[in-house]
C-alpha cells in the first residue's frame, strides 16, 4: 500500500513542534486509538482563560505525530472557549490532506484535546470551589469573632 | 546513500537477467503456440527453459506451469486442487502464518463449502509436526504450509508434514516464493504435490511465477481459454518473462554458497550493531531456523510505520507490520500468530538483505535506525511495558 504524505505532514513529522513533557501542567489527557494502538498524551498550561502552552508525546506513526505537532501549533494561545471548537478539519486542511486511512489521526488529536480541556476545566472547578469553600470558612470565623 | 533492505517485496533484475530477456520483446516475438518457425523456434525456447527449471528445482519438466505470479500459482494449485478433488473429501488445512493470497484462496473454498482449519505455529513461527497431526484426517484434501515465512523468514520442516500429510493420501502445497536460494528445493525430496514461485523475488522480472503440479494430480484450472500449459493455464506464453525467470533461477543457484555466506554475515552484522546500540529490542520469530537474509525486529515504545517513513528519509528502504501502514488498520497477522502481545505488534521493522546489500550500507544502516529510534523515543509516553 502506497502511503502519500504531503511534504508539510513529513515537514511536521520529522521536525514536530511542542513535543516533549510538561511540569505541573493545568490539563493533561491521555488518549489512545483502540483500532490501531496509537497513543497521545497532551499537557496544557492554561493563563488568563487562554492556552498559554500546550505540549504532547506520541507513540504513533508519522501522521499521529504530524497531526498532533500541528494542531498545537494552531492552538498555542488561543482562548480555550475557542479550542473547544477546533475541528479535525483544520487539520487535515492545513496539512494540504492526508491519507484516507489517516484521517482518524487527526481526530484522535482533537479528542486529545477536548479530554485536556476538560481536566482543566474540572481542576478549575475544583480550585473555584476550594476558593468558595474557604472564603465561606473565612466568612463563618469573622461572624463567630464579631460575637 | 540509498540502502534497498526490502529484498522480500521485491528484488532488481539481474542485468544478466534483462539482457537474456530482451530478444524476446522486439526480436524473437513470435507466439510460441504458433505453428510457423517464428513461432516452433519460440516454443522450443520455451520447452527448454521448463526442462532447466525442473531440473534446478528436482521436478518433473510436466509438473511445471508458468503462471503470472506466485499469487495466480497458490490461487490456482490451493482452489484447484480442493476442487477437483472433493471427492476425496472436504477439509483443507492452512497454517496461520500463509501470504493473504493463500489466506483468501481458503477462505473463498469455505464459501464454496469447504471446512478450513488454520494449523498454529508457536512462538518461533513454526508448525509444530503434533499441531497438524490434531487437525487432519481421511477427509483433508490439501495441506498448505509456507516454506519460508516472507515477513520473519522462518523455515518449516517442510518434508516431515509431507510425510505426515501421506498417510492420510492429503495432497501437500508449499508456497516457496521466499525460499530461493536460501534454501535448496528438491521437489522430489521434499515429496511436495505442488509448490509455488515467483521471479521478482530471486532477481527475475516481474510478472512471471510458476505452479508446480505433481501431474499424477489435477487441479480445476483457474483461467481457461486458448488451451496453453496442457489446458492448465490458458493465455499467451510470456516469453520474455519465462526466459528471464529461468535465467534468474540458474543464477541464483549458480552463486548460492557465496552469496548465503556473505548475506548471513550483513544480516548478523546488522542485529550486532542494533543490538549493541539500543535496548529494549529483540528478534521476532526463530533466529536459527530462519533464513539469513531476512531480520525483523520489534523496536520498544516506538510504532513501526514512523521509523520507516523516517528512515526513508535516510534513504533506507524497509516494511513493517505495523496497523499503521496497512489500509486496514489491522497488524500483521503472523505477528499475532507468534503470540507478539499487543504492545509489541505495531512496533516491528522487516529488513530483508539482498545481493546488492554491502557493509558499508549496514553500518550506515545501524546508525541510522539507532538515530531514529532514539528520536521517536524521546517523545514517546510509552517507556517500561
Amino acid at each position: 500500500m502506497a502511503l502519500k504524505y504531503t511534504k508539510k505532514t513529513i515537514d511536521h513529522f520529522l521536525h514536530p513542534k511542542n513535543i516533549g513533557k510538561m511540569d505541573r501542567p493545568d490539563g493533561f489527557a491521555e488518549i489512545g486509538n483502540m483500532v490501531c494502538g496509537d497513543q497521545l498524551n497532551f499537557y496544557l498550561k492554561v493563563d488568563k482563560g487562554k492556552i498559554k502552552d500546550v505540549k504532547f508525546l506520541s507513540f504513533g506513526c508519522a501522521s499521529n505525530i504530524a497531526t498532533a505537532s500541528i494542531m498545537t501549533e494552531k492552538i498555542k494561545g488561543m482562548k480555550v472557549e475557542d479550542a473547544k471548537n477546533f475541528k479535525w478539519k483544520e487539520i487535515v486542511e492545513d496539512l494540504g490532506g492526508l491519507p484516507q486511512q489517516k484521517i482518524h489521526c487527526s481526530i484522535m488529536a482533537v479528542e486529545g484535546l477536548q479530554k485536556a480541556i476538560k481536566d482543566y476545566e474540572k481542576h478549575i472547578d475544583e480550585k473555584l470551589k476550594k476558593e468558595v469553600r474557604e472564603e465561606v470558612k473565612k466568612a463563618k470565623k469573622i461572624v463567630v469573632e464579631k460575637k | 546513500m540509498k540502502v534497498y533492505l526490502d529484498n522480500a517485496a521485491t528484488t532488481k533484475v539481474d542485468p544478466r537477467v534483462l539482457k537474456v530477456m530482451l530478444p524476446y520483446f522486439s526480436v524473437n516475438y513470435g507466439n510460441a503456440s504458433s505453428i510457423h518457425t517464428m513461432g516452433q523456434e519460440n516454443f522450443n525456447v520455451l520447452t527448454d527453459c521448463r526442462e532447466k527449471v525442473a531440473k534446478i528445482l528436482g521436478a518433473d519438466s510436466r509438473g511445471i506451469i508458468f503462471t503470472s505470479s506466485a499469487t495466480e500459482a497458490n490461487n490456482y494449485l490451493i482452489k484447484g486442487i480442493a476442487r477437483a478433488n472433493r471427492k476425496k473429501g472436504d477439509h483443507v488445512i492452512i497454517s496461520a502464518i500463509e501470504h493473504p493470497c493463500v489466506r483468501e484462496s481458503a477462505r473463498q473454498l469455505e464459501k464454496e463449502g469447504f471446512r478450513v482449519s488454520i494449523v498454529p505455529v508457536n512462538y518461533e513461527g513454526l508448525v509444530e509436526i503434533s499441531e497438524l497431526e490434531k487437525l487432519i484426517d481421511k477427509k483433508t484434501v490439501l495441506v498448505s504450509v509456507m516454506m519460508v515465512n516472507n515477513e520473519i523468514g522462518t523455515i518449516q520442516n517442510i518434508s516431515e508434514l509431507v510425510k505426515l500429510a501421506k498417510k492420510y493420501g492429503t495432497y501437500f502445497h508449499t508456497d516457496a516464493v521466499q525460499a530461493v536460494p536460501y534454501l535448496k528445493i528438491d521437489i522430489k525430496e521434499l515429496g511436495v504435490d505442488a509448490l509455488s514461485l515467483s521471479a521478482h523475488k530471486f532477481g527475475g522480472p516481474k510478472g512471471v511465477g510458476l505452479a508446480y503440479l505433481n501431474p499424477a494430480v489435477y487441479a480445476e484450472p483457474l483461467i481457461i481459454g486458448g488451451g496453453q500449459e496442457e489446458g492448465k493455464r490458458a493465455g499467451t506464453y510470456n516469453l520474455p518473462g519465462i526466459v528471464g525467470m529461468t535465467s534468474a533461477l540458474e543464477i541464483a543457484y549458480k552463486e548460492r554458497s557465496e552469496y548465503v555466506k556473505r548475506v548471513k554475515k550483513l544480516r548478523d552484522r546488522l542485529w550486532d550493531g542494533l543490538k549493541k546500540n539500543l535496548p529494549d529490542i529483540q528478534v521476532n520469530g526463530s533466529i536459527k531456523e530462519r533464513v539469513p537474509a531476512n531480520l525483523n525486529v520489534m523496536f520498544g515504545y516506538v510504532e513501526g510505520e514512523a521509523i520507516l517513513i523516517d528512515l526513508s528519509y535516510k534513504g533506507i528502504f524497509v516494511s513493517t507490520g505495523s496497523a499503521c501502514s496497512a489500509t486496514n488498520l489491522k497488524a500483521s497477522s503472523v505477528l499475532a500468530a507468534i503470540g507478539l502481545s499487543k504492545h509489541f505488534l505495531n512496533s516491528n521493522i522487516r529488513f530483508s538483505l539482498g545481493k546488492e546489500t554491502t557493509e558499508k550500507e549496514i553500518d550506515y544502516t545501524i546508525k541510522m535506525v539507532t538515530e531514529t529510534v532514539g528520536r521517536l523515543r524521546e517523545f514517546s509516553p510509552v517507556s517500561k511495558l
